[in-house]
């Protein structure tokens, strides 16, 4: 069960936004996408959800062409968190969950019983099972996220796609959802900005540097000072935490 | 688990909702059947109605007759059609556009069908009412075709969407004064001005006929997409991932509202507000989710509309407002209060 993506290109216009991308998600493990704004990480997960269709390059799932695959047979299991995905619209938490069955029924096809502790047991996973009838307009942005995170896992996918889940949110809610992300275990390639938090939690990292990849494999083997030197233009010394045994990252001022 | 429970308590409340408004607005047919400026008796009103079916034959005035068969009862039911297309249309607009403000003038298709219904009657392309009707629906598409280019197909966003929109209504708009201030005559611009306020002087049972096929094929089309259009609540890229073919939904979607509208508009003239307070008022009633609102608008744009034009041949005695006169009068205070306690529940 894995998504790979094999020398992917995309353009808006002109311009080359994803550059001969290739990875591969290792099942059940993390990876996390670096790279400075407008390195391509969002423009690369939506061409993994199949929401964009890449100029050359091709992406497989367990071998398959996505572009084989019906859209709705994507969508029932490849689950896409967006950045700060918002609406205006008067909806309750169990109703955003419940839009992760659309993908598992025909247009006008019958709710079941299991559909509906598919979205009980998504909404225990994220901890609002009991406050799934409050309003979407009343959530804090931890809580909203936490909401994509069950409307994703009502899809019952496996491969989770996550664009800087944690942006904006505060430090305790950075690490409570990171740590869900975890303990998860689904297939998961998330976008991220912290760089420790990455080393922490992600087993795999891909760097992209202008929409190349410029550095693949484990955080502890391309988390250097050089390469955050060339990608990020900062000075940093990267450690070894006596704490988590996870590479950390001291900026240098 | 008592969830399963609560759907279905959900689902017989929304069933429970729908047949009490179903015969509120079979009511609301009656009343507009029954009161005018001629009064008739209830009972020769009813008498008149089965006798047309055939299940009576009592001895009536013909004139009784041929007012409630012809002219009231067709007038109402019309009334009822139209009301329900523009609030269907509404509501599939400002969820599609993810806009509160979108409404089936959005698109300036209303702008578009006056152009057209403008050039007919002062330019004389042809006569009658059936080819101002035509010329109404020719530029009611013109306008869609315009919006459709401008906004590459509505895939340019909702807010350009919306922009072309405005800069279609402006556009034809435009159109319409250079003909009405070049050709027209005084009495010429006024019959324009009735016409572009809304009326339903007009209609028949023919208009019934359209008017019904057009609001039910547009309605069992949306709701094939209401799941779709639940979608659409956080985005096209988030519908996008959860299989929802955006593109194709968008543009049927919008023929849809477009047909609806044009074919509404040739018939009775433009009809503001409708389209923007019914589906707002039907989310406070039964919630966002698609599969209960668009029923739901169905059924109360019928029932403020059939109203609308009962206080419209009413209320000034020997006249008749024209009907988007009443529904701007009726539904900006409605409208108001919604939003004011809205706001208070926040």
């Amino acid at each position: 069960m894995t998504i790979e993506a094999k020398n992917l290109t995309w353009k808006i216009g002109a311009k080359v936004v994803v550059d001969n991308v290739s990875l591969k998600a290792q099942p059940g493990k993390i990876l996390g996408l670096l790279g400075p704004n407008g390195s391509g990480k969002s423009s690369l997960l939506r061409l993994l959800a199949g929401l964009r269709k890449a100029h050359s390059g091709t992406i497989t799932l367990d071998g398959k062409d996505i572009g084989h695959i019906k859209r709705n047979a994507v969508a029932r299991r490849v689950a896409l968190v967006e950045q700060h995905a918002n609406t205006e619209s008067n909806v309750r938490v169990r109703e955003v969950v419940k839009l992760g069955r659309i993908p598992h029924h025909p247009p006008l096809g019958g709710w079941t019983k299991a559909d509906d502790d598919i979205v009980d047991s998504a909404l225990a996973r994220v901890g609002m099972l009991e406050r799934q009838g409050q309003y979407w307009q009343s959530l804090s942005g931890g809580e909203r996220q936490r909401v994509h995170i069950a409307r994703a896992l009502a899809q019952s996918p496996s491969e989770l796609l996550l664009d800087e889940p944690t942006n904006h949110l505060d430090i305790q809610h950075q690490i409570e959802l990171l740590r869900l992300i975890s303990d998860i275990s689904l297939t998961s390639i998330i976008s991220i900005h912290d760089l420790n938090h990455a080393a922490m939690f992600c087993d795999d990292l891909v760097v992209l540097d202008r929409g190349k990849v410029v550095a693949h494999g484990a955080p502890a083997d391309i988390l250097t000072a050089d390469l955050l030197h060339t990608v990020f233009r900062v000075e940093a010394i990267v450690e070894r935490s006596p704490h988590h045994g996870k590479p950390h990252i001291h900026y240098m001022r | 688990m008592t969830t399963p429970k609560r759907n279905f308590g959900e689902q017989a409340g929304l069933g429970l909702f729908l047949l009490l408004s179903t015969a509120l607005l079979l009511l609301a047919i009656a009343a507009g059947t029954g009161i005018g400026e001629m009064p008739i008796p209830l009972d020769t009103t009813f008498l008149a109605v089965t006798n047309k079916f055939g299940w009576t034959a009592a001895d009536l005035d013909p004139i009784h007759q041929s007012v409630i068969w012809d002219y009231r009862l067709s007038r109402a039911i019309v009334a009822a059609c139209c009301g329900a297309g523009l609030a269907l249309c509404g509501a599939i607009l400002q969820s599609l556009l993810r806009n509160a403000l979108a409404e089936p003038y959005v698109l300036g298709v209303s702008a578009g069908a006056s152009t057209g219904a403008v050039a007919i009657m002062i330019l004389g392309f042809g006569s009658g009412v059936l080819t101002l009707s035509a010329g109404a629906f020719v530029g009611a598409f013109a306008a869609f075709i315009f919006v459709a280019l401008l906004s590459d197909g509505a895939r340019a966003g909702a807010g350009k969407t919306i922009l072309a929109g405005v800069a279609a209504s402006q556009l034809f708009n435009a159109l319409t004064s250079y003909v009405v201030s070049t050709s027209g005559n005084a009495q010429q611009a006024r019959d324009v001005m009735f016409w572009l306020l809304g009326s339903f002087g007009g209609v028949r049972w023919p208009e019934f006929y359209l008017a019904l096929t057009v609001v039910i094929v547009g309605f069992l089309v949306c709701i094939y997409f209401a799941k779709a259009l639940d979608a659409f609540a956080f985005g096209d890229d988030a519908a996008a991932s959860l299989g929802i073919p955006v593109d194709t939904v968008r543009v049927v979607l919008f023929a849809v509202t477009a047909l609806l509208t044009a074919t509404i508009v040739s018939m009775v003239g433009s009809i503001g507000f409708v389209g923007l307070v019914v589906p707002h008022a039907a989310r406070f009633i039964v919630g966002p989710s698609h599969m209960r609102l668009l029923p739901t608008c169905l059924v109360t744009g019928a029932i403020f509309m059939v109203l609308a034009d009962i206080v419209s041949r009413v209320i000034l005695p020997q006249q008749v407002l024209p009907i988007g006169v009443v529904t701007a009068l009726v539904g900006v205070p409605f409208f108001s209060v919604i939003l004011y306690r809205s706001q208070r529940s926040q």
